[in-house]
């Protein structure tokens, strides 16, 4: 897919993207990441009931040359991991901000949204 | 998200040399990264594509990074037989032989190829690898004056194009005028209008050429090359490749650490030609030995993972995700009662324990 950063999205500095509905938050890697990291062919997702942390990674996703963490926007617990990715690690490449999800997660300190990135700030630290 | 990826994106103070093929790389939008002080292309259109180009039809690489060293004069055979592991007596003219060279201890500074080369002379060409081949050179320099012979670093007068798959002989024919090299010969030819040293060689385990050429040459041969419908790959699929064929890259599966008995290339040392390094390798019984091996489960092994089998301790020196089988392969160093075939190994990749087996060579095998 070609470049792209949806305007209704939440952006942290490591290149991963946040969906916030309610107290939940679904995770995922931007088009600038996946791109870098070339095609994905691995991810173990982590267990279903783990605690995040703001800034720290909860997950590698692994293209045939590299190892790359994966950083939680914000703190939480999984509530959900997307399983298919097992099966078909490239649709990170294919379709990061859709099929390409990581997990989703039960806000433990929503406050904390506001201090991720909107697009406009995300775009710029991209140049 | 962070990992590898600082070091390909990042700038460089340190100056890199380019090939003369550069600006057609960055043309086609290849990514460039730094390789043994050059800027060279990791992929263009995706490692797995490219993988697959070269196993289902042809692929070209530019590896003009390699280094080349002539050595000519009366004593050059006697001069090569003393300093390469392999019985250079046994190479005929136009024929390929490989060997790595060692150090005194037997710890190996590099792995070659040489070709003799026709001529009213003795003359002998020896590629290197890019990363050593100032230090090759040296060393070989080093261990002249005692022979009349000529050692010269000849690495820039070449640029070189490996044309790897099962359609790269056919193509390259096409662009030839005359007959090429069988399999581990070589011979002058013109290729692409212009005179090419061609040789039956590649490291990707399948059939193919490696084409040396001028610098000056190499745009007009590249262009024909991919006009004709071979891909252009770059060095993260050459990487893939290679492990699937179980191909030694130096500084991974081979190092000064290591000699040449241990990394499975007792083969390609004659220890009666008293080269150097061969007092030290006589009567060596290795504790460790290099095998191949694949997952049998999920995960990617990489480069220092350690291994644990029954018999002790071992480390991966190459891992990747094989294209072509699916799963996660490599090479690693285990103990030598653990490198029977099949035997079942464990790889602690990041501290998460991944069902291995050691596997015989090549991993994979093109069925075609």
């Amino acid at each position: 897919m070609a470049e792209s950063y949806p305007e209704d999205l939440s952006y942290h500095p490591e290149h991963d993207w946040a969906r916030i509905d309610g107290d939940v938050a679904t995770f995922g890697v931007t088009w600038y990441a996946q791109d870098a990291l070339g095609e994905v062919v691995f991810y173990d997702p982590p267990e279903v009931g783990a605690t995040v942390t703001k800034d720290q990674t909860y997950a590698e996703v692994e293209s045939v040359k590299a190892v790359s963490d994966v950083f939680a926007p914000l703190s939480g617990e999984i509530v959900e991991v997307n399983g298919a990715l097992a099966d078909s690690p490239e649709k990170v490449n294919q379709d990061p901000y859709g099929e390409g999800w990581m997990v989703k997660v039960r806000l433990s300190d929503p406050g904390e949204v506001g201090t991720l990135l909107d697009v406009g700030a995300y775009r710029d630290l991209l140049t | 998200m962070t990992g590898s990826l600082p070091a390909t994106l990042s700038s460089t103070a340190e100056t890199l040399r380019r090939t003369a093929l550069y600006d057609r790389h960055a043309a086609r939008g290849a990514r460039l990264v730094p390789f043994a002080g050059w800027e060279m292309p990791v992929q263009y259109e995706g490692v797995i594509a490219e993988h697959k180009a070269v196993r289902e039809r042809a692929g070209v690489f530019d590896v003009s990074h390699m280094g080349q060293v002539e050595t000519t004069g009366p004593d050059a055979e006697a001069f090569l037989q003393r300093l390469l592991s392999n019985d250079i007596s046994k190479l005929a003219e136009g024929a390929a032989q490989y060997s790595v060279l060692c150090r005194g201890d037997g710890g190996v500074l590099d792995d070659l190829f040489t070709y003799r080369l026709p001529g009213d002379g003795p003359r002998f060409l020896t590629v290197t690898n890019a990363s050593n081949h100032e230090r090759d050179y040296a060393w070989l320099a080093e261990h002249a004056d005692r022979f009349d012979v000529t050692v010269t670093d000849v690495a820039d007068r070449y640029a070189m194009l490996a044309v790897q798959g099962p359609g790269a002989r056919q193509t390259v024919a096409e662009l030839a005028d005359g007959e090429l090299p069988a399999r581990m010969r070589t011979a002058t030819r013109t290729v692409a209008g212009a005179e090419a040293l061609v040789c039956g060689t590649g490291y990707t385990g399948e059939d193919g050429l490696e084409i040396l050429v001028a610098p000056e040459h190499a745009g007009a041969l590249w262009d024909a090359l991919l006009a004709e419908g071979v891909a252009p790959i770059g060095l993260a699929a050459r990487d893939t490749l290679r492990l699937e064929a179980c191909f030694h890259l130096y500084g991974d599966d081979l190092s000064l650490d290591r000699n040449p008995i241990e990394a499975g290339l007792g083969w390609a040392c004659k220890l009666e030609t008293g080269f150097v390094g061969a007092d030290a390798l006589r009567g060596f019984e290795p504790k460790d030995k290099l095998v191949p091996f694949a997952f049998t489960g999920p995960g990617i092994p990489r480069q220092g993972n350690p291994v644990q089998t029954e018999h002790g301790e071992g480390v991966v020196t190459s891992g990747t995700m094989s294209p072509c089988l699916e799963v996660g392969i490599g090479m690693a160093y285990v103990p030598v009662a653990a490198a029977e075939l099949g035997t079942p190994i464990q790889v602690d990749v990041r501290g998460k324990l991944r069902d291995a087996e050691v596997r015989a060579k090549p991993l994979y095998k093109n069925p075609s």
